[in-house]
């Protein structure tokens, strides 16, 4: 818990941690309660949460873009405060819901280029950056075409890129798997899978949950109600319910093969 | 459709440029002041949405349809500064794109259909939210005054420039009837559904109506019926009330579409239409961009129209108004001229006369248009 | 057309035409359309001229006749405009088959036609020539407001999103037995424009909150810049300086 930034030793620091976050909209509406998370660098966790129960309100502190009204959010050992900010938005690296929002440059290439440009990146190191993000997600070939010319999936999985081009300290996915075909779905995850990034997933697809986080998270009513591995919360089908939670018909959380931690 | 290249002479469109390039910058300073860095998303969305709402087709009825230019509608819903900025982005757009409207006539283009309707349009606006009862169906009197007004002052504007460096000896007086008459049966169009789509977002957000903004705070409810537009204004606006408000000649009342009735609405339009058809015998075919014509089934233009939105509106952007222009308008327009040859010079004058046969031939002429205030 | 924001006026080539940067290119149309508009009217042959010109870069960016001429049509609205002008206008006039014309307005025709349709031409050779995000990086690069050349790009790249979401939105309106016939549905096709307006300030909202998140503070980064040689420069010279040839000797002779 030191609280000087140390930029240069990850894994010295959670990846993030969240401590007594609270957030009452402008107009009255408060949305977070107190919520507490820490996630090690290199863990998947899965924020689990019926939809108005403040997921995207967590999300949007995460990256400083809502400032907490109580409590404090810290990436790597970095506050998230004013003058972090820079900082603080290439540590995590947001991917919104609809590709369609994050994509807004007019080709795949110069969209990818956007964060690390935004932090002074230019030449040949600014075109590696394009190439190797582009290259982890498998679109190295679409660079040159337009966003609206990709598949959901492609675009979904541009999107990652975009923030992977920031070589982000966590990757923070609003609710990756919507809209997504099964193939799209298994390919995000595959990539997903083989970053080994700090990845935080805030869904309410309960199988793509298990099928990539290890630990999750239950957000309900603005407060971490439960925190635990996936397998076992997603078996607790009283605690589901509780919180408005529901596995597919006929899904059984033991029966499925456990992803590596 | 907008003023092509050689409609002007050379010193009136680089002057023209001058004017539209200071209303651009005089609005990039008001508009970053406004919305900071959010300006170019927000700017590119709003101007995206502009063109996107020119594509859409309000059937005026007999055939005829008509869009929105949208100088207006911008100005309200998110204020005169990032208005210009859009409307001057489409049509530079659409004229290195497009070949719509010319490139020497693009100042001549934004002056007249950005910068001048935004500026009657805007003060407009707020002089009468101010003034009338702080309503909901205020604001839709408003916007539709506002609108209204905003196309005709264009087009005296197009005159303006017609008289200091048109190309074509055709006598002022006659211009100027023949523009202003035209635009007022436009603007009815414009104001009819520019007033409709403001009240459309005002009912549900309405706090991205940037010109009504003051309207947010709790509403003042009054007992007083409608009918005390005019004149209740000393109760509940609270400084400003000199009785300016009466003087607005418009069809408030009438037309007030804040409150749905459907008849004035139709009533304009079929006005707007009958005036057209009238007068097009000869300017109109410079103008009625706004009014286009399908021969046969109604239902038709919507579907072209709106299948062209099915591609990408770039990739279709042409066929807006030459699909009509070949499909109705080539042999029309022959017939158009037909029609003006045998009424021979006298037909000129923004007759009222509604020539029945002759003007929907010519209303075909009228996917043309050469100058846009429209 | 499928690679590129492409539009309709694009046509796809490798030609000398088409490699030339595009500021070189859109500066020289412009010098080459304000040439045109400052030649006087009686000055018939230079318009000829210039129809030869433009003709001749036609040939050297293979771009077809047919193409070309087809993508003129959006002038045809005004045509039709100018052949009313000699009805129309004042002075003297003459007989022909039995028409009275204006002499001045014959003349006012004329003028608008030659030049609009020398203006139209070549524009629809820039379109034709050149991709829409080179146009933008061209402007930009001429000294276009940068936030301008912003607000078109971001124009273009959701010009599609929300010509989608119209789409819907008709489909929608139709599935529910709705057809628009005359100002009695205006109001379920304004609210369709309300609806469409809300849904497309909302989406701004949210791509700059993506911008923020991705480091945004208030400038674009510079990732592409043209650069044009003296060579690239002087090709694209070429029609203007040849046009100014033409407007002088027209003024002179």
């Amino acid at each position: 818990m030191t609280r000087t930034p140390t930029p240069d030793l990850p894994g010295s620091h959670p990846s993030l941690e969240v401590s007594g976050l609270a957030y009452a909209y402008p107009d009255g509406h408060q949305a977070l309660f107190g919520v507490d998370l820490t996630v090690q660098p290199g863990e998947r966790v899965a924020v689990l949460g019926p939809n108005g129960a403040g997921k995207t309100t967590l999300v949007l502190h995460l990256n400083g873009i809502l400032t907490a009204g109580a409590g404090r959010v810290v990436v790597g050992g970095l506050p998230v405060a004013r003058e972090n900010l820079a900082e603080i938005r290439r540590r995590v690296g947001l991917v919104f819901q609809d590709p369609d929002d994050q994509l807004f440059m007019p080709t795949v290439r110069e969209d990818v280029a956007f964060g690390p440009a935004a932090a002074g990146l230019r030449g040949p190191a600014l075109e590696e950056r394009v190439g190797e993000a582009l290259e982890l997600v498998g679109l190295a070939d679409c660079a040159e075409r337009p966003p609206h010319h990709l598949s959901y999936g492609q675009r979904r999985r541009v999107a990652v890129a975009t923030v992977l081009a920031s070589r982000p300290e966590i990757l923070v996915l609003d609710e990756p798997s919507s809209n997504l075909d099964p193939s799209a779905r298994r390919e995000l995850a595959d990539i997903l899978r083989g970053l080994g990034t700090t990845v935080l997933m805030v869904t309410h697809d309960l199988p793509y949950a298990l099928e990539l986080c290890p630990r999750s998270v239950i957000l309900s009513e603005g407060v971490v109600a439960a925190d635990g591995p996936t397998v076992e919360l997603l078996s607790d089908e009283p605690l589901l319910r509780r919180h408005r939670l529901e596995l597919p018909y006929g899904f059984d959380p033991r029966s499925v093969p456990l992803p590596r931690p | 459709m907008h003023v092509p290249d050689g409609f002007f002479d050379a010193p009136v469109s680089l002057a023209a440029g001058a004017v539209a390039a200071g209303a651009v910058a005089v609005s990039l300073r008001g508009a970053r002041r406004e919305l900071d860095d959010r300006l170019t998303p927000l700017a590119g969305l709003v101007a995206a949405f502009v063109f996107a709402v020119q594509m859409i087709n309000f059937p005026v009825g007999a055939g005829t349809s008509g869009h929105l230019m949208g100088g207006a509608l911008a100005a309200i819903l998110v204020g005169p500064y990032t208005a210009v900025l859009c409307l001057s982005v489409v049509l530079l757009i659409q004229a290195l794109l497009f070949a719509d409207g010319g490139l020497t006539a693009l100042g001549v283009n934004i002056t007249l259909l950005g910068v001048v309707a935004v500026l009657v349009a805007y003060p407009l606006f707020r002089l009468l939210t101010k003034t009338l009862p702080r309503r909901r169906s205020s604001v839709g009197v408003a916007a539709f005054v506002a609108a209204l007004v905003s196309v005709p002052a264009a087009a005296v504007a197009f005159t303006g420039l017609f008289a200091i460096g048109g190309t074509a000896d055709v006598p002022l007086g006659r211009v100027l009837a023949a523009m202003v008459g035209v635009h007022t049966a436009i603007g009815l169009g414009e104001a009819a559904i520019t007033a409709m789509t403001v009240g459309a977002v005002l009912a549900v957000r309405p706090d991205l109506v940037h010109g009504a903004r003051d309207l947010r705070r709790p509403l003042v409810l009054r007992t007083a019926s409608g009918d005390a537009g005019a004149k209740a204004a000393p109760a509940d606006t609270a400084a400003t009330h000199a009785p300016t408000s009466p003087t607005t000649p418009a069809p408030p009342t009438g037309a007030a579409p804040g409150r749905r009735s459907v008849r004035p609405v139709w009533i304009a339009g079929l006005a707007a239409s009958l005036l057209c058809a009238g007068v097009l015998s000869f300017y109109a075919s410079q103008e009625l961009d706004g009014l286009e014509r399908v021969s046969t089934d109604h239902g038709i233009m919507e579907r072209e129209r709106e299948h062209d939105l099915a591609d990408s509106p770039l990739a279709d952007y042409e066929l807006r108004d030459v699909d009509n222009g070949l499909l109705s308008g080539g042999t029309a327009g022959v017939l158009g001229v037909g029609v003006t040859l045998a009424v021979g010079t006298g037909v000129l004058l923004l007759v009222r006369r509604r020539n029945r046969t002759g003007p929907p031939a010519t209303a075909v002429g009228g996917t043309s248009s050469g100058a846009d205030a429209g | 057309m499928s690679t590129g924001h492409t539009h309709k006026l694009y046509r796809h080539g490798a030609s000398p035409v088409h490699r030339l940067p595009a500021h070189c290119k859109i500066l020289a149309v412009l010098a080459f359309v304000l040439l045109v508009v400052a030649t006087p009217r009686a000055a018939m042959w230079a318009f000829g001229g210039y129809a030869l010109l433009l003709a001749a870069v036609a040939v050297v960016a293979r771009v077809p006749p047919g193409f070309w001429l087809r993508r003129m049509l959006i002038e045809v609205p005004f045509v039709a405009f100018a052949v009313l002008l000699p009805f129309v206008a004042e002075g003297p006039r003459v007989e022909w088959l039995g028409l009275s014309l204006s002499e001045s307005g014959l003349w006012a025709a004329w003028n608008v036609l030659a030049k609009g349709t020398l203006g139209v031409a070549a524009s629809v050779l820039l379109a034709a020539t050149t991709e829409i995000r080179e146009l933008l990086l061209g402007l930009e690069r001429l000294g276009l407001p940068p936030v301008l050349v912003q607000i078109a790009a971001f124009m273009i790249r959701y010009l599609d999103v929300i010509a989608d979401e119209l789409r819907r939105m008709r489909i929608a309106r139709a599935s529910r037995g709705f057809t628009a016939r005359g100002p009695r549905q205006w109001a379920v096709l304004a609210k369709s424009a309300g609806a469409l307006f809300v849904r497309s300030y909302e989406r701004g909202e949210r791509v700059h909150l993506a911008m923020l998140s991705r480091g945004y503070t208030g400038t674009m980064p510079v990732i592409d810049r043209l650069t044009a040689s003296t060579a690239q420069w002087a090709g694209a010279a070429t029609l203007p300086l040849a046009a100014l040839v033409l407007c002088l000797l027209g003024w002179l002779l």
